[in-house]
C-alpha cells in the first residue's frame, strides 16, 4: 500500500514535535538544523524513530541531502514507495 | 560561510562552553613518571583517564624490546606494509596475534583507528549494508563512511532493535556487516554477544567485533569478550588496538576466514600509510606475552574497577550500567561535568571529559579509566575526592 506524502508529513511533524519546544510551528520548509536545532546527534536518533514509525530502513548516507522537513518527508516517501 | 569562517564558528562554540585558560582538551602533560603518574603544570597528578589498563607502558620487558629494535632497525620503516614496511617484527606479530586467538590469520595495522577503517571499508562497499551500534566509536562510523555502504544504526546494546533492523533488510541481510564492541569506550558496558551472534547467524550476516577496550581486560588469557563468553567461533572478524592494554600504538584484525589476507591488496587504510615503527612493534610483541600471562594483572584491574565503581555508586553518582575499567559518570549538563573535571584536576586527579556531541545521547561524561597499576589506596583516595566534590558541586 502506497502511503501518501501528506500522511507521511503529518506523522513526521508529530515526531519532530517531540524534539522541539511546543510553541515551534513546523511547516514543510522548516530547516531541521537551523530552525528546529536538531543537531547531528538528535538527527541520528530521529532517524531510528522514523525507521520504526514507518517500518523502513533509512541509511544515514541518504541524510546528506536532507535540509528541511519536506526533504525528510520526501525521503521517507521515496523509500516507502520503493518497497 | 567561508572555509575559515566555519573554523571560527567552531572556536566560538568551544569558547562559549569552556572557561578561558582551562586546557580540558589536549591537556599538556609535562613529564611522565610512571604508568599512573605525571606532571600537569606544576602539579603531580594521578592518571585516571588513560587506557593503560594493564599498566604496561613501563614494563621492563617492553622497554628493553623497544630499545633493541630501535638500535637494530632504526626509528621508522618509512613505508607501507605493501611496500618496504613489512619487517620481520610486523610479520611475527601477525602470527602471534593469530596464535593468541587460535585463528587462521591476522593483520597488523598502523593504528586501531585504521584497523576499523581498513576492515569495514574492505569488507563492505556500495550496495552492501553496515549495521552498527549507535554508541560505536568514531573509527567505526568513519570506516562505514569510507566503505560507501548503506549505514544503519541500532539502539545501543538493544538486540531486539538490531534484529528488527535486520529483518527490514530482507535478503540484503546476507550482504550486511554487523559491528559491535567488546566493551564500549564511553559507558564501559559490554555487548550482549551471545544474542548478537545468534541473530547474525539466523540472518546470514557477517559480524565484526572491536575488542579495543576488552583486550587484556576480559577472558582468561585476555582475548576479550570473545573469550569471556566462549563465543569466538561466532565472530567473523576481531579488531583491536595496541594503544590501550598493550601500551603501544597500532591495530590488528584476526579471523578464521582465509579471505582476510585479500584486504592487504584492496584496503586503503592498510596500503596508504606507513607501517608502525620497529620499536612500536617490538614493545607490542613483548606486551602481548605479558597480557596473555597477565592473570594477576587482570585480577588487580578488576579489583580496582569494582572498588571504584561501588564507591562512586554509593556516593550517588550516575554511572554506566556495568562495572569495568571504564567508569563513566553521567552528568546532566556540560557545566556540571566541567566542574567535576576541574575539581578532580585541582585535587591532582586527571580524568577524561566528554562533552556533546561526543557523549552518547547528548549527555556529558566524566570518564575514569582504571589500571592494574593503580593501588587500592589510590582508589580509596579517588573515592574520597569524588565524595568531597559531590558535596561542593551538587549540593
Ligand atoms: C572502540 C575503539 N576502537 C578503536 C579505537 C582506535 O584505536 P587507536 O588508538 O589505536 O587508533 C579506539 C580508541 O580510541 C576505541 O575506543
Amino acid at each position: 500500500m502506497a502511503t501518501d506524502y501528506n500522511d507521511i508529513l503529518l506523522r513526521l511533524c508529530f515526531h519532530l514535535k517531540q524534539f522541539t519546544s511546543p510553541d515551534v510551528i513546523i511547516i514543510p520548509e522548516t530547516d531541521l538544523i537551523n530552525e528546529l536545532a536538531i543537531d547531528s546527534v538528535k538527527l541520528l536518533n530521529l532517524v531510528m524513530e522514523i525507521e520504526d514509525e514507518f517500518d523502513i530502513s533509512v541509511p544515514l548516507n541518504a541524510l546528506a541531502d536532507v535540509q528541511t522537513v519536506h526533504d525528510l518527508a520526501n525521503l521517507i516517501h521515496h523509500i516507502k514507495s520503493a518497497k | 560561510m567561508s572555509l575559515l569562517d566555519k573554523l571560527d564558528a567552531v572556536a566560538a562554540a568551544r569558547k562559549a562552553l569552556l572557561p578561558e585558560g582551562l586546557e580540558v582538551f589536549g591537556t599538556p602533560i609535562e613529564e611522565v613518571y610512571s604508568a599512573t603518574e605525571a606532571r600537569v603544570g606544576d602539579r603531580r597528578i594521578l592518571f585516571l583517564g588513560t587506557n593503560n589498563y594493564l599498566g604496561l607502558t613501563f614494563a621492563p620487558e617492553c622497554l628493553q624490546a623497544a630499545h633493541e629494535a630501535l638500535d637494530k632497525e632504526g626509528t621508522g620503516t618509512t613505508g607501507s606494509r605493501m611496500a618496504n614496511g613489512s619487517y620481520s617484527g610486523h610479520r611475527a606479530l601477525e602470527r602471534e596475534f593469530a596464535d593468541f586467538y587460535h585463528c587462521h590469520s591476522g593483520i597488523v595495522f598502523t593504528t586501531g583507528y585504521q584497523a576499523n577503517l581498513a576492515m569495514i571499508s574492505g569488507l563492505a562497499g556500495a550496495g552492501d549494508v553496515v549495521l552498527i551500534d549507535g554508541d560505536s566509536h568514531a573509527s567505526i562510523y568513519d570506516g562505514c563512511r569510507l566503505s560507501g555502504a548503506e549505514i544503519i544504526r541500532f539502539r545501543h546494546n538493544d538486540v531486539a532493535d538490531m534484529e528488527k533492523r535486520l529483518r527490514r533488510l530482507g535478503e540484503r541481510s546476507r550482504s550486511t556487516l554487523i559491528v559491535a564492541e567488546g566493551i564500549y569506550s564511553m559507558l564501559g558496558d559490554q555487548a550482549p554477544l551471545a544474542e548478537i551472534v545468534s541473530i547474525k547467524n539466523a540472518y546470514n550476516s557477517i559480524l565484526l567485533l572491536d575488542e579495543a577496550h576488552s583486550l587484556g581486560v576480559l577472558g582468561k588469557t585476555g582475548q576479550g569478550l570473545v573469550e569471556e563468553t566462549g563465543l569466538i567461533d561466532g565472530v567473523d572478524f576481531i579488531t583491536g588496538t595496541f594503544s590501550k592494554s598493550l601500551g603501544s600504538i597500532g591495530g590488528y584484525c584476526v579471523s578464521n576466514h582465509p579471505q582476510l589476507d585479500q584486504l592487504r591488496y584492496i584496503s586503503r587504510p592498510y596500503i596508504f600509510t606507513a607501517s608502525p615503527s620497529p620499536a612500536t612493534i617490538a614493545s607490542a610483541r613483548a606486551a602481548l606475552k605479558l597480557l596473555r600471562d597477565g592473570t594477576e594483572l587482570r585480577r588487580q584491574l578488576w579489583q580496582n574497577s569494582r572498588q571504584l565503581y561501588a564507591r562512586l555508586k554509593a556516593l550517588g553518582y550516575q554511572l554506566g550500567p556495568q562495572p569495568g575499567p571504564v567508569i563513566a559518570n553521567i552528568l546532566d549538563s556540560p557545566q556540571q561535568a566541567l566542574m567535576l573535571w576541574k575539581g578532580l584536576l585541582d585535587h591532582g586527579i586527571y580524568v577524561n571529559l566528554i562533552l556533546p556531541p561526543a557523549a552518547p545521547e547528548g549527555k556529558a561524561l566524566v570518564r575514569c579509566s582504571v589500571s592494574a597499576a593503580h593501588t587500592s589506596e589510590q582508589m580509596d583516595h579517588v573515592g574520597d575526592v569524588f565524595a568531597e566534590l559531590r558535596k561542593s558541586i551538587f549540593q
